[in-house]
């Protein structure tokens, strides 16, 4: 047993010290050199402020802005401090009740418009930050934003079409809109 | 299955194809040790260390001596997490980790689970997170490939007394394999976006001010209730975004790599600090098989005849190519409930997922975490359709063997296959052989015991918890999905993956204390007795093949070995299955 004890509590320590200081050290080093923004959270300034991360959803409710997911993080959405998703099971009343009441509240901030509901407008993201929403839940909310900016929807579909990502490469992932950037956007055209 | 979907698919498992072959043979030099730029730095380590790199041991040394190098991981671990508050790099002031919550989570990084009962973001410093949670990453990691090292001794060996020297393998595995890759990956995490620093939390001002509803306190700051029982609330208003900050690149790469899976956020991959882009979304899901993938290759050319290699990774494709479909298929459907509301679900069961995942990238990284024991998740698995949800749970339930944990899996799937040669040979009538060994009595209690003890832990385990007040109090969903959630969590835990059915609220004591003993025996249980089969075979004398030989190789063992793994490894849970998410999916679907 002896000498199992002295290897074993050694290089446990300077395993650690490789991994766990030098490791990380190095890392930051070369990111914060190489990737100076990203590294620190890709934030977004305006006038000298911080005002968000282009990675981070924010909740937007105004009917001039667009919409993110929905987010099922506590107290409030969207609180980056707490991520998670909602686990409600499919057949749990509570996910039923939550989606109902989210399609109210788009049809009340929009009356007129009777298409269906494009689902990640309803659902909760996993993350309860997620920074996109679908095209299609974008062209949803077109014309009750151009309608409240006194604009025309031709205007605000071509903002949302230069804001909106198709697969990488093709292959990976699917087509998205920032919803951040969106709104940023448009409180840009005035 | 859609057809982006398909394509997805075909691009990952050619990707994997093309990568397993170069490190697989790369890993072989490492630990046959022919490599060396990295020499001198060893040499320093085994001085210091007093370790004779030319002393081997037999397999209860070796054994006896991963276990003590383990138990000073959770020593470790827990006493960071307890001390925390007093200690460094702790710029947000987190209190000191309870008690039964450090336990757990010392034993669940040590075992390569990463099960997490706590919430990242709200819990742990950066120092915890760095020198205590992330070094396990990689020693976890180690673990499991220098067991599967030595077993694959064990075969190559014979009339040996040794199975290798453990000291030397865990520090090559670390320095010339998980280390350099790890670097890499982590670099171009943060090329995505993925952050890596040591700030505070940096508070911003929102476009929009949120409202919401918090819990009155009275006096005592206890909270307010009315007559009937229910929280009183106010309005309260905020229009700040605390944006969480630390080293999260460094951490991520190791994570996937070593198929760890614990995240630094509570969210873990689907947070977009965590994987920004679909691109390191691909890539994280390759991370994870990559190692598991390429063993199975180091295997085969240690044990001088790819084709055996070639055969355990073929039938673990097969496996894992049928899961994935289902996984994307069921989830693509949606759910009835929400499209009978009047929402459009063309893009399929979204609750819980990502915009930019959607359901091929989902469906495809719970697959792939599930069968590969990591428990990295960048979807909630709790809100999948029955179905989809019933593919993470038998991936794992199967035992982590299709690529499984790095090391873990490998060893698991050598196991089944001594399973296998054993039927065959009952069936004909001959004694099993594999790779040149007899396999005799003791071999097969040893694989027996390696096969049975995971089962035992989630079974006895799951109905303990549903047998009591404090294991059904967890349960966040009613029906039969409650009932998944429990067997997902004990699922989860003996077979040291570490996703969840997050809604059950597993930080408790009990659900600490139950967890952690069946990760601990679900780990440790199986890589004893996979270390005494190693020692029994280093042993034996090899025997020349006959024409009486089962070849294992070729189709007809792979097909042998699927059909080995799942019967004995998804039978024990059929009936538990049946309870849980075929029922639901009765019910939903009615």
């Amino acid at each position: 047993m002896k000498t199992i004890i002295r290897p074993a509590i050694t290089l446990f320590v300077l395993l650690s010290i490789v991994t766990g200081v030098i490791y990380p050290l190095a890392v930051t080093g070369i990111a914060k050199t190489l990737f100076p923004s990203a590294a620190s959270g890709s934030v977004l300034e305006k006038d000298g402020k911080p005002i968000g991360s282009t990675l981070i959803g924010q909740n937007f409710t105004g009917p001039q802005y667009f919409w993110g997911r929905p987010s099922a993080t506590s107290p409030y959405p969207n609180n980056a401090a707490a991520s998670g998703g909602s686990n409600q099971g499919p057949l749990n009343p509570a996910l039923a009740d939550a989606v109902k009441a989210r399609i109210a509240a788009l049809k009340a901030a929009d009356p007129s418009n009777s298409k269906a509901v494009p689902i990640d407008l309803v659902t909760a993201s996993a993350s309860g930050l997620d920074p996109h929403i679908s095209p299609a839940a974008a062209e949803y909310q077109i014309e009750r934003v151009a309608k409240v900016r006194h604009l025309a929807p031709k205007q605000i579909r071509q903002l949302v079409l230069q804001h909106t990502e198709g697969r990488q490469f093709r292959i990976f992932g699917e087509p998205r809109v920032n919803v951040l950037a969106l709104n940023l956007a448009l409180d840009a055209l005035h | 299955m859609s057809h982006h979907a398909w394509t997805l698919l075909g691009v990952y498992f050619l990707a994997l194809l093309l990568l397993v072959k170069p490190l697989g043979l790369y890993i072989a030099h490492v630990m046959e040790g022919r490599l060396s730029f990295a020499s001198g730095l060893e040499a320093a380590l085994y001085r210091v260390c007093g370790i004779k790199k030319d002393e081997e041991m037999g397999w209860l040394n070796y054994a006896l001596a991963l276990l003590f190098f383990n138990l000073l991981g959770v020593l470790a671990v827990y006493a960071l997490q307890r001390l925390q508050l007093w200690l460094p790099l702790n710029p947000q002031q987190m209190a000191s980790v309870s008690p039964d919550s450090s336990f757990n989570t010392a034993i669940s990084f040590v075992t390569n689970t990463n099960w997490q009962g706590y919430s990242g973001e709200s819990t742990m410093s950066y120092l915890t997170q760095m020198l205590g949670l992330a070094v396990q990453n990689f020693l976890s990691a180690a673990t499991g490939i220098v067991v599967v090292i030595a077993l694959i001794r064990g075969f190559v060996r014979h009339t040996a007394a040794t199975i290798g020297n453990v000291w030397v393998d865990l520090t090559r595995v670390t320095l010339y394999l998980l280390l350099p890759l790890a670097l890499l990956f982590a670099v171009f995490l943060v090329s995505q976006g993925v952050i890596q620093n040591f700030d505070a939390y940096k508070d911003v001002t929102t476009v929009e001010a949120t409202q919401y509803d918090t819990p009155k306190l009275d006096a005592a700051g206890q909270p307010l209730k009315d007559e009937k029982g229910n929280a009183v609330t106010e309005p309260a208003t905020t229009q700040t975004q605390s944006l969480p900050m630390g080293s999260v690149a460094s951490q991520e790469a190791i994570k996937m790599l070593g198929t760890n899976g614990g995240g630094f956020f509570n969210a873990n991959s689907a947070h977009p600090f965590e994987n920004p882009t679909p691109l390191t979304n691909f890539l994280q899901m390759l991370s994870i098989f990559l190692i598991p993938g390429a063993l199975c290759i180091t295997f085969g050319r240690m044990a001088g005849d790819p084709r055996q290699g070639w055969t355990i990774f073929a039938a673990m494709s097969i496996i894992f190519l049928v899961f994935a479909v289902g996984a994307m298929t069921f989830e693509q459907q949606g759910n009835p409930l929400l499209t009978s509301l009047g929402v459009d679900s063309t893009l399929g069961n979204m609750e819980g997922k990502e915009t930019r995942f959607g359901i091929a990238d989902s469906g495809l990284f719970a697959t792939i975490t599930t069968l590969a024991s990591c428990g990295a998740v960048n979807a909630m698995h709790d809100s999948f359709t029955p179905l989809g949800g019933l593919i993470p749970l038998a991936s794992m339930q199967l035992g982590e063997v299709v690529f499984g944990g790095v090391g873990s899996g490998l060893y698991g799937m050598l196991v089944f296959a001594i399973m296998a040669v054993f039927i065959a040979g009952l069936m004909i009538g001959r004694t099993p052989e594999y790779l040149g060994k007899k396999i005799g009595a003791f071999e097969m209690k040893m694989v027996s015991i390696a096969i049975l003890v995971t089962p035992l832990l989630v079974l006895a385990g799951t109905a303990v918890a549903v047998m009591t007040e404090a294991g059904r109090a967890g349960i966040a969903n009613p029906g039969a999905h409650g009932f998944s959630e429990i067997l997902y969590a004990l699922t989860s835990a003996a077979n040291n993956n570490g996703s969840a059915f997050a809604g059950l609220s597993a930080n408790t004591p009990f659900y600490n204390v139950l967890l952690a003993v069946a990760m601990w025996f679900g780990r440790f249980g199986v890589i004893v007795p996979v270390l005494a089969l190693a020692g029994a075979l280093a042993a034996k004398k090899r025997i020349a093949v006959t024409s009486g030989t089962l070849p294992t190789h070729g189709p007809l063992f792979v097909g042998l070995l699927i059909g080995v793994v799942l019967l004995v490894g998804l039978l024990n849970y059929v009936p538990a299955l049946a309870l849980g998410s075929m029922v639901e999916h009765l019910v939903l679907w009615k």
